[in-house]
């Protein structure tokens, strides 16, 4: 760089001027780096194709066309013991999936309600959410699902003694029992007017924002969105001639017949996410509130804004803006966490995989798959948040 | 200047004023903190009938109804199933817990040599509390003996089979002595293993960089229960065969590779907080980039994610309890491993045994959490904005 480094004379450069150089040290450690990565990479290949010739193991994929042969309790899809290893995967997959979305759902609304109460000015309730933020982030996850496996649901009635709750629903030691939705001919206008009215009022809100930017005027969208929400799926309902009719569970003498049942493994993993979750996601609810700068409240009142109007359109915004990424990160984890499913039996992608993988002695694949789904999943919320913080990105000079 | 003539300086001090009315006084408080609106009103007392509804309960079943002194399982049980108890009793079997105390701790470890684990615990003890008392001079060699002699001298200790020692192979650990040795484990390869992703992550050159990136990424986006089945089942097929490798050792590989990659994301956060001046500085002073790094980049950052260090380390510390789903027994799996025993089976023992391990779980977390915030006030420098 400097000027005698160029006007040195080319051949006399020693090996210690090589060794000072920062661009041939470079290239000399990621050679060094990448021949270290290639030799290890090489013998892991070697001794796993050794061991696994030894053990005559086929590798490869076709194993999962093969006869699964063994049953799982609870499935979105049709499936039996005669179904391939690769529908039981996929039966994993979609339980996970639904484990993860329904825990989501619920952890995020205990959480709220947990993070807005740590921050209430009543005493009570702010030291009554600390103690379960406090109780529910210091123990393991797999404890609190073994808490609410052995030790709440597996207290519960026997079948004939089951608790009866509103809505016909019943509790015992094998699970929930719901009402089961029969869906008639022209069901599908139910599902289809509830679409309808979401697109319309993600049109209405959008035109509403446009119209008080350029104008000042507000609209009362959120009655509408209620009302389109509520109305448009009743009057497809009576118009379809109420076609969606229930299934209510009857208890019997020994047994309840009719209904739906949910297996107690699910009410214990979904319980014990959500509520583990929801402490996590009330110290990022907390966090974000607690992140927005005081000059910002005091501006709004000194603007004359309610408190429940600065609350609203001053806090909340600039809070979300702390809130989501780790929200999203706390929604990830739950998902991750829905591998423990498989301590307490529940057919997730970890446990169906397990089995399979015992069954079939195929370990690399059987990880591989697992890898796939999980790495897909956090690739996918990743790339949201980074959409996201650049959407929200405060424009900066 | 000092001769300017000040005109008028009070000399004697005012009375102290009467305090406002009810100021400071309960009722005072009560009214500010509890009823200070209508809707303040309602929520105090629905959170009064809450805990009216279930603090009693909790605490009869806990402590007033508990059992707590008993041979086997006759102890805990009612009348109708055989035990002692009159009928409709329920709470806490806390005899089990008592009888089984042991077996909690140190798992399977054999009777006449637990005084080893006891011994290496005094010892961890003896040279934890120095290191974590600020004021105490040292701190080089103690963490020196701490995290390089001490896991030494534990390993010989615990396993024995040397200096005249018995031999106690690790499928007899258990208990919270296999949760401890793990998390220990764990923590201590973690931070600097971490610390070097972090630094590999951030580094100019490319192939470093990747494999770093990569590296970090696949472990963080996979759960920790398939790194521990990873290592479980597929460490064996890597390795030259004929090598076998112990059970416990997979599992501290899957959790030392876990934690390592969590710890270079939370240090990667404190190095990118470091204004850009600091680098440049310490470019213009002449420092290489080891000493750079070391002297003044290392410091500034690792103080400043203190708190995110901490959970790190209490999520690893939870986090130990999954490997009782690869057939290991740390304290969560010797409880599980007590359900199905048949001395001690009734109703209520799972769930006082689950309470048990909670409990000692949530001291530990709960621990590390407020030696945080101590340490994070102590390193406090005043530059925060």
């Amino acid at each position: 760089m400097t000027d005698h480094a160029v006007t040195a004379p080319p051949s006399g450069r020693s090996l210690a001027s090589y060794m000072y150089d920062p661009k041939f040290r470079g290239l000399f450690f990621q050679a060094l780096t990448l021949a270290i990565i290639i030799i290890f990479g090489w013998m892991i290949f070697d001794n796993t194709t050794e061991n696994l010739s030894r053990s005559n193991t086929a590798s490869g994929y076709d194993f999962l066309n093969g006869r699964a042969g063994f049953d799982i309790g609870q499935s979105l899809i049709p499936y039996s013991s005669d179904s391939t290893y690769g529908r039981a995967i996929m039966v994993g997959f979609l339980n996970t999936l639904l484990v993860a979305i329904v825990g989501i759902f619920t952890a995020t609304v205990i959480g709220f309600i947990i993070g807005l109460g740590r921050l209430s000015r009543n005493w009570l309730i702010a030291k009554l959410c600390t103690v379960y933020v406090e109780v529910f982030r210091n123990v393991p996850v797999l404890l609190v699902i073994f808490f609410w496996y052995k030790g709440v649901l597996g207290a519960l009635p026997q079948v004939r003694d089951s608790l009866a709750l509103p809505f016909g629903m019943f509790l015992n030691n094998r699970g929930l029992a719901f009402p089961k939705p029969i869906w008639g001919e022209g069901a599908w206008l139910i599902p289809a007017a509830l679409l309808i009215a979401i697109i319309a009022s993600i049109a209405v809100a959008r035109w509403a924002a446009a119209r008080q930017a350029a104008t000042g005027q507000q609209f009362g969208t959120a009655r509408l969105v209620i009302a389109l929400v509520i109305g448009l799926p009743l009057v497809a309902y009576f118009l379809g001639g109420m076609p969606l009719t229930f299934d209510f569970p009857e208890a019997g003498r020994f047994n309840l017949t009719g209904g739906a049942t949910v297996a107690p493994e699910f009410v214990a993993l979904y319980l014990a996410l959500s509520f583990y979750t929801a402490s996590f996601i009330a110290e990022t609810i907390r966090a974000g509130i607690a992140g927005v700068a005081k000059g910002q409240t005091e501006a709004a009142s000194a603007l004359g804004l309610q408190p429940s109007m600065t609350t609203r359109l001053v806090v909340i915004p600039q809070a979300m803006r702390i809130i989501i990424p780790p929200l999203t990160s706390q929604y990830l984890n739950l998902t991750k966490n829905s591998s423990l499913g498989v301590a307490v039996g529940f057919p997730e992608l970890v446990s169906t995989g397990g089995t399979t993988m015992n069954q079939t002695g195929q370990a690399i694949e059987v990880v591989s798959i697992w890898l796939v789904v999980y790495l897909s999943i956090s690739i996918a919320t990743s790339m949201f948040m980074n959409w996201f913080n650049a959407r929200m990105a405060l424009v900066e000079r | 200047m000092n001769t300017r003539k000040i005109g008028f300086v009070r000399t004697e001090l005012l009375p102290a004023q009467p305090a406002p009315e009810h100021a400071g006084s309960a009722t005072r408080w009560i009214r500010a903190n509890l009823l200070a609106t209508p809707k303040d009103i309602i929520l105090t007392l629905v959170a009064m009938a809450l805990l009216l509804y279930t603090v009693p309960g909790m605490l009869n079943w806990l402590f007033f109804d508990a059992v707590w002194t008993g041979a086997d399982r006759e102890a805990c049980l009612t009348v109708a199933q055989g035990g002692a108890k009159p009928d409709g009793w329920n709470g806490a079997c806390w005899a089990f817990v008592g009888d089984r105390f042991q077996q909690f701790m140190f798992g399977r470890y054999p009777l006449e040599e637990r005084w080893r684990p006891i011994l290496v615990a005094l010892m961890f003890i003896g040279l934890l509390t120095p290191i974590m008392i600020p004021r105490l001079p040292f701190k080089g060699w103690n963490a020196l003996a701490l995290f390089v002699i001490f896991p030494v001298v534990a390993f010989f200790l615990l396993h024995g089979g040397s200096f005249g020692l018995e031999q106690v192979e690790t499928p007899l650990w258990g208990g919270l002595m296999v949760t401890l040795i793990l998390s220990f484990v764990g923590i201590a390869v973690s931070l600097p293993v971490g610390i070097l992703l972090a630094l590999g992550r951030q580094s100019n050159l490319p192939v470093i960089r990747i494999s770093c990136i990569t590296f970090i990424e696949v472990v963080r986006g996979v759960p920790l229960i398939t790194v521990l089945f990873m290592a479980n089942v597929m460490l064996p097929l890597f390795l030259p065969t004929g090598w076998t490798i112990d059970n416990f050792l997979r599992a501290l590989v899957g959790v030392a590779l876990f934690a390592s990659a969590y710890m270079a994301e939370v240090v990667r956060g404190g190095l990118q907080a470091i204004p850009k001046g600091q680098y440049e500085g310490a470019d213009s002073l002449g420092l290489g980039y080891w000493q750079k790094t070391r002297l003044i980049i290392m410091p500034q950052a690792l103080k400043l994610v203190i708190p995110g260090i901490v959970n790190t380390f209490i999520g690893l510390f939870k986090d130990t309890s999954l490997v009782s789903i690869i057939g290991m027994f740390d304290l969560l799996g010797i409880v599980r491993l007590n359900f199905t025993d048949t001395t001690w089976i009734t109703p209520v023992t799972p769930i006082t045994g689950l309470i048990f391990a909670g409990f000692l779980f949530w001291l530990f977390c709960f621990g590390m959490s407020r030696y945080s915030a101590f340490m994070e006030s102590h390193l406090e420098t005043g530059h925060k904005r």
